[in-house]
């Protein structure tokens, strides 16, 4: 079994790797190497649009402009930032978290929430807490008993993390 | 002359409109009978009225009368009929037409019904209606005129619904055409979809408001639009389903969800519709949680017509845009009145919407479609906060930013792989009281299989652990869903004698809002196989190929054959289309096609060339070419792994839905909480 996956693997690495190498031919920089970089950047002028795939001729001109760059050995942090410093944050597939209230973004929802969660389970206390004492009256009084003291474990446990 | 006559017809219901929210508040205040009975009909009145104008509008629409503006934008000489009338929605103020022409018509399905015991109802419910169809028929009216006209006022052309002095009609030639992009089938289906799902939400909302201006505030107004719920959740769904599909036919970026705020627009009023319909039954079953339905509905009234603003106001493309057309303001205006209103009356009537029984346990299942209904709304804040960033920082601060796939796939993740795990707990869990023992013994043996499957897959297929989760999650939820139903037809084959097809088929006759659910479940899995497949196992090269010169990819090997292109001036478009052999092995399998059409108007659109099965998806777009030699081309090549998993739970989810929503034999159905209570503390099958 794990040969066959070892030459699986093998077989996999290097049939991408000449399907690379086919296609590269008249290229030195490849134009998966150009959409690797040009995916995580957004088009400057088209709504919401990776560059990888806009087919306008202005993001011709910027992927020919990464393939350049990519030549001239850049790496891609250095071209990520050249595209941030010509058109802005707004080619960055995320608000980067350089101005403080870019922060907004990722704390707001975390916030709202866990807000959400913390009035579900007091409320939910609150609902089940006078309960207790009535609870599992059922058919079956074993179950309920039973059914009693695993509740009454767990109504512990809540308050534990509570504290 | 006939503009004219569209145009009066729409300012003449929109009177109406008006007529009927006077009519039927005086009569409910002053109880007057016969005015609740004129505002009805003149309700029922408004929806010949609008089909009138709409008639004219796509009369105008199929003659090719560029003359009007609307006419202009959307259609050309060379378009189809059948494209022509859909084009009353490929913009903005026919879509806006559209939209209340089908508001009318929900609206006049819902005041035919018989009213008997719920005549109380009746004014409210035309009021909430009508205020909606005014609101736009407004829009229609003052803003978005279909029927404007092009005129030629001092050598200048400008568009005017009449004639200014001195002024001649100005004809174009011909219409600018629909965008190509549009033409998809696709695309014809999926704003009406989205359109009838929005719209049919309008009726549960108006029946809540029409409860808490009564103070019949049970749960009779649930009752009586559950229904209307499944069938708007039904329409909203198939619209972003096939929203989808046409993106990964016609986009050319070889995914079916870009996370677009466009696409979020209409996905945040299905994600609180999803979470009412679960709430409902918390309501129905238990007398829960009447608040919290009822801010439910408010919600996704509100996402609808938030969503229809941002889709429609331009304010996507800039704020600016916003400040320039007097429709978003207005949008903002009205979901802020509607908003401030209907939150206004739930405090007021907060004392008679206490629950009527307690809850029992954490782990009832009303405590976990609680959890569900948290997570449905956690994905909405994300979502909601990605879509209104980019507005509020290009507002405050003046920097444009972009809320792209990445942070919303980040964010909603784990959320969705919570929901998964709820979906293969939630439904072994008992209303009223479950426990960690009872839920442990009814689960252990599909977490066992589903460990087992896991187990299998780290070995053969993949070691990516985020696959690993998402798969063992789906083979939990099928397993549980499935031993539901074979643990539902074994009980009944013991007690009736049957066999086990004619069991399956009456276990889900009889509770089909419950085995409904269940397809639905499954419909999900198999969706999440697609989406876990795509996501995590896409595997993507683009590279330039000569003519009969061949590449690998996955395990399929490609030749390149040739590259043609010509012009169809009936279509005004250029096709340039190339020929790829696709063999697996040695082993030839088809010949793709992948396309490239430039339109005469400079839009172009990559038909891609696919080979699909089960498997996966050989998807092959067609980048570039050399015009001359024609004998070199770039290909976009992409393996989409179990796609078409996706594709085939979208088409079970609809058919789940539609077997949930379909309308019963007798519609009296009722189900008698009394009956549940007694069983609460099984996990019944008869629920």
């Amino acid at each position: 079994m794990k040969k066959f996956l070892y030459a699986f693997a093998f077989v996999f690495i290097f049939s991408t790797f000449f399907t690379g190498l086919a296609l590269a031919q008249s290229n030195v920089v490849t134009d998966d190497e150009v959409n690797a970089i040009a995916h995580k950047l957004y088009c400057p002028v088209c709504q919401n649009t990776p560059l990888d795939v806009c087919p306008t001729d202005a993001c011709h001109d910027w992927r020919e402009q990464i393939r350049g760059m990519i030549a001239e050995g850049k790496t891609e942090d250095e071209i990520l930032q050249y595209f941030v410093d010509q058109f802005g944050d707004r080619v960055l597939s995320a608000p980067p978290v350089s101005t403080k209230f870019n922060w907004i973004i990722y704390i707001l929802p975390p916030i709202i929430i866990l807000a959400g969660a913390i009035i579900l389970f007091r409320s939910l206390r609150e609902w089940t807490t006078p309960k207790t004492i009535e609870a599992g009256l059922g058919a079956d009084g074993s179950e309920s008993s039973a059914s009693q003291d695993d509740y009454v474990a767990r109504l512990e446990e809540e308050l534990k993390k509570q504290k | 002359m006939i503009p004219e006559f569209g145009f009066g017809i729409a300012i003449l219901s929109f009177l109406v409109a008006i007529y009927s929210i006077v009519a039927a508040i005086y009569g409910a205040t002053k109880k007057s009978p016969s005015m609740v009975e004129s505002a009805r009909r003149g309700m029922l009145l408004t929806f010949p009225l609008l089909t009138l104008s709409a008639a004219v509008l796509i009369y105008l629409l199929v003659n090719n009368h560029f003359e009007v503006a609307f006419v202009y934008d959307v259609t050309s000489r060379s378009m189809p009929t059948y494209l022509k009338v859909t084009a009353w929605w490929g913009g903005q103020a026919g879509s806006l037409l559209f939209w209340s022409w089908l508001l009318s018509a929900f609206a006049s399905a819902v005041t035919l019904r018989k009213w008997d015991r719920d005549v109380e109802f009746l004014p409210w419910v035309v009021v909430i209606c009508s205020v909606t169809l005014v609101f736009f028929l407004g829009m229609v009216v003052f803003y978005e005129n279909p029927f404007t006209r092009y005129w030629l006022v001092n050598g200048n052309v400008e568009p005017h619904m009449f004639q200014p002095a001195l002024a001649t009609l100005f004809t174009p030639g011909d219409g600018n055409g629909l965008n190509p992009l549009l033409r998809h089938p696709g695309m014809i289906i999926h704003p009406p979809m989205l359109y009838l799902g929005f719209v049919s939400y309008v009726i549960p909302y108006a029946f809540a408001m029409a409860a808490l201006i009564t103070g019949r505030t049970d749960d009779r107004w649930i009752r009586l639009t559950r229904r209307w719920s499944l069938w708007a959740w039904l329409f909203l769904s198939a619209g972003l389903v096939l929203g989808g599909r046409w993106a990964y036919d016609v986009l050319g970026w070889g995914g079916y969800w870009g996370w677009d705020p466009v696409e979020i627009a209409a996905f945040m009023p299905w994600l609180t519709g999803t979470a009412f319909l679960h709430s409902v039954m918390i309501q129905e079953k238990r007398g829960l949680l009447k608040h919290w339905n009822m801010v439910l509905v408010i919600m996704t009234y509100e996402l609808v017509i938030f969503g229809t603003f941002l889709t429609r106001s331009g304010v996507l493309s800039s704020v600016h845009a916003f400040a320039n057309s007097p429709i978003g303001p207005l949008f903002m205006g009205y979901v802020s009145a509607t908003l401030i209103g209907s939150i206004a009356l739930v405090i007021y009537r907060w004392p008679t919407l206490r629950g009527e029984t307690e809850m029992k346990s954490m782990l009832s299942r009303e405590a976990l479609f609680l959890l569900n209904n948290l997570l449905f709304i956690s994905v909405l804040v994300i979502c909601f906060v990605g879509v209104i960033f980019p507005l509020v920082s290009e507002l405050l601060t003046g920097q444009k930013v972009t809320v792209g796939p990445p942070f919303y796939e980040r964010a909603t993740a784990p959320i969705f792989a919570s929901l998964m795990f709820l979906m293969g707990v939630a439904p072994l869990s008992a209303w009223g009281n479950s426990t960690v023992k009872t839920l442990g013994r009814a689960m252990w043996k599909s977490a066992v299989l589903a460990g087992i499957v896991t187990v299998a897959l780290f070995f053969t297929f993949t070691r990516n652990y985020i696959a690993l989760a998402g798969f063992f999650l789906v083979a939990l939820v099928l397993s549980v869903t499935l031993q539901e139903f074979w643990r539902g037809v074994r009980a009944r084959q013991r007690a009736q004698n049957e066999s086990f097809f004619t069991s399956l088929v009456r276990l889900m006759g009889r509770n089909r809002r419950r085995y409904g659910g269940y397809i639905i479940h499954i419909s999900m899995m198999l969706m999440a196989i697609g989406i876990l497949g795509i996501e995590l196992f896409q595997t993507e090269t683009q590279g330039t190929l000569a003519a009969g010169e061949s590449t690998k990819i996955a395990e399929y090997n490609l030749v390149f054959k040739d590259v043609a292109s010509w012009d169809n001036n009936d279509l005004e478009v250029n096709f340039t289309r190339a020929t790829i052999q696709v063999y697996k092995g040695d082993q030839y399998i088809i010949d793709l096609h992948p396309r490239k059409d430039m339109y005469f108007s400079g839009q172009p659109m990559s038909i891609p060339g696919v080979y699909s099965n089960l498997q996966d998806d050989l998807y092959i777009l067609l980048v570039d070419w050399q015009p001359i030699s024609s004998t070199a081309a770039t290909f976009k090549i992409f393996v989409n792994p179990l796609v078409n998993w996706l594709w085939l739970g979208s088409v079970l989810f609809l058919l789940g839905i539609i077997f949930t929503a379909w309308p019963d034999r007798d519609p009296a159905e009722e189900t008698s909480r009394r009956s549940v209570t007694r069983n609460a503390n099984q996990p019944s099958a008869a629920d």
